[in-house]
């Protein structure tokens, strides 16, 4: 159910915030022994918000389940990691949690994820396993896994999730939801366990369109603890949201549509821009030169953002410490081995090597120059079409622990959603059909529409049309 | 941009990280495979290209630098492993006179 519908029963009470937790509890408990989206909820407390709740604010005694890198006050944030799963309970509110209480909503459950959001599957998550709700045998995807998958089952009635690669999007794709990766700077990351501080953005994954443009409106803006959230207006994200694609001119970058995509998949995305050329919009060809580096790029950027950023669990202030170190080094040595996942570390491992002596020219500043060279490809493209439409994963989800021993493959399936990272464009995933897996289930396919800095507004307004 | 070999042992000891021979193995592989892909960027002449830091058009608004509150020394303290006094306890870092 839409959260607009929602929030009508609410208000004209034939619906009470406290039945509508006890509905979601209710829902959790039937789906999550198969799903496994959800990590921890706590009922007690979102019970006692629900009593409190102003139903007169616009997601008043909506419930909101919530990544479990994200901090909410009181509650764990174990980021799917060992290395904070002991003991840890979140001292402050992020800045999307104050935001969310402010708009009546009520944070609501911990949803898994790969370990430090560090994969795409969610099979890195230390903790649990997460299902794919339209295929038990196949991955959510990641790393927002069990956010999606909350959605997808039911479970959630929206999610918040976190995007560093695609890690909104493709879990979108994959359980047939929506996903929104938010521009660079358009939401506050503060509380957002950091994985590299210039890529991720925190943004929802939702049921329809217009339910993603609810929750971005109240989720996006400046935040004075985030220096890199920029000051600049928000607006109203459901005011243009039905005026339709006629006259819009959308680009589809041939470097896309190559070898590697399955013909399943990229026949579901041309038969949603069809769908979308039929209401009216242009279609035109484009080309993003160097999408061919986007990979090897960030696979630079964020590994080394990651090393950096991870430096923080050292097992001294918070989270795992290894039992009776002989002293300090061996403290931080130790606590580290034993608490981060084998992604974590070859991530730190790889990161820490392309800022070392010697090689921080050679691979991390070479990596952040090619960055320029993708960001101008999508200048170029924006200056010519409104949006940019392709696939969000070359293939549909696969089936669990496939490929566990090849990270460089599963690194390499992350290719149409890094580079809007790595320039900083809005990008959303719109469900757009499903194709027959060899089991016989329906696997879902996204499109991917993406939109230039701060374009939000326009891009939610193609994503409607491309949903109806 | 030929890569050196990745010392696995080297790089994951300035990352304070321990590892198991096991792990070692494992990993100097895997990198090697990855740092051999990200190889392709030596194919880019990238000279007179300015990096890229963050992809916002404008970044690092400072906010004013006035107090405020902060967190209270029981909520900075409640996820210390170990602590003693109001403080976060760890191994002696000074050796014996």
């Amino acid at each position: 159910m839409s959260l607009l519908s929602l929030r009508a029963q609410l208000r004209d009470g034939s619906l009470t915030p406290a039945a509508l937790i006890d509905d979601l509890a209710g829902k959790i408990a039937a789906t999550d022994g198969d799903v496994g989206a959800y990590l921890s909820y706590d009922l007690a407390a979102a019970r006692a918000e629900a009593a409190n709740a102003d139903l007169s604010l616009p997601l008043g005694g909506i419930p909101i389940a919530i990544k479990d890198n994200i901090n909410v006050l009181g509650q764990p944030c174990t980021c799917g990691s060992r290395f904070l799963s002991e003991n840890y309970a979140s001292p402050y509110d992020a800045t999307v949690i104050r935001k969310l209480r402010a708009a009546g909503a009520i944070p609501f459950g911990r949803l898994n994820m790969d370990e430090f959001a560090m994969g795409s599957a969610t099979e890195n998550s230390a903790l649990q396993t997460t299902r794919n709700p339209r295929d038990l045998t196949r991955i959510p995807g990641g790393s927002s896994g069990g956010s999606a998958a909350s959605v997808a089952a039911g479970s959630a009635l929206a999610a918040l999730g976190s995007d560093t690669g695609g890690s909104i999007r493709q879990p979108a794709s994959h359980c047939g939801v929506v996903g929104l990766k938010p521009s660079y700077g358009r939401v506050s990351r503060y509380g957002l366990v950091a994985f590299a501080s210039s890529l991720d953005q925190i943004g929802p994954l939702t049921h329809t369109v217009e339910d993603a443009a609810l929750v971005l409106q109240a989720i996006a803006g400046h935040d004075p603890l985030d220096s890199t959230s920029l000051d600049l207006p928000v607006p109203d994200y459901t005011a243009e949201l039905n005026d339709g694609v006629k006259g819009l001119k959308l680009g589809l970058p041939k470097e896309y549509f190559g070898d590697g995509i399955d013909p399943a998949v990229r026949a579901k995305v041309m038969a949603a821009v069809e769908k979308l050329a039929a209401q009216g919009a242009e279609i035109v060809e484009i080309s993003l030169p160097h999408t061919e580096y986007a990979v090897a790029t960030y696979y630079v950027i964020a590994p080394a953002e990651a090393s950096s950023n991870l430096s923080r669990f050292d097992g001294i202030r918070y989270g795992h410490r290894a039992a009776n170190p002989g002293d300090l080094m061996e403290l931080y040595r130790r606590s580290r081995e034993e608490g981060f996942g084998p992604e974590v570390k070859r991530r730190i491992i790889l990161g820490t090597y392309v800022l070392s002596s010697g090689y921080y020219d050679a691979y991390y500043t070479k990596a952040q120059k090619v960055r320029t060279l993708i960001r101008r490809d999508f200048e170029q493209a924006f200056e010519k079409v409104d949006a940019i439409l392709s696939p969000v994963a070359p293939a549909p989800a696969r089936k669990l622990g496939e490929f566990s021993d090849d990270p460089l493959h599963e690194y390499l399936s992350d290719i149409f959603t890094i580079a809007a990272n790595l320039a900083g464009n809005c990008a959303i995933s719109v469900p757009a059909g499903t194709v027959t897996s060899d089991n016989g289930s329906e696997l879902p396919v996204g499109l991917q529409i993406l939109g230039p800095h701060f374009g939000e507004a326009k891009l939610l307004r193609i994503a409607r049309a491309a949903e109806s | 941009m030929s890569h050196a070999h990745l010392d696995v042992r080297y790089v994951a000891n300035l990352a304070r990280l321990e590892l198991s021979d096991a792990e070692v193995t494992v990993f100097q592989n895997q990198l090697d495979a990855i740092l051999g892909y990200v190889e392709t960027l030596s194919k880019l002449d990238v000279a007179g290209i300015e990096p890229t830091s963050y992809p916002a058009p404008v970044f690092d608004r400072m906010r004013e630098d006035e107090p405020r509150e902060s967190l209270p020394l029981e909520a900075v303290l409640q996820n210390a492993p170990e602590q003693a006094q109001n403080q976060i306890r760890v191994p002696k870092v000074i050796a014996d006179a």
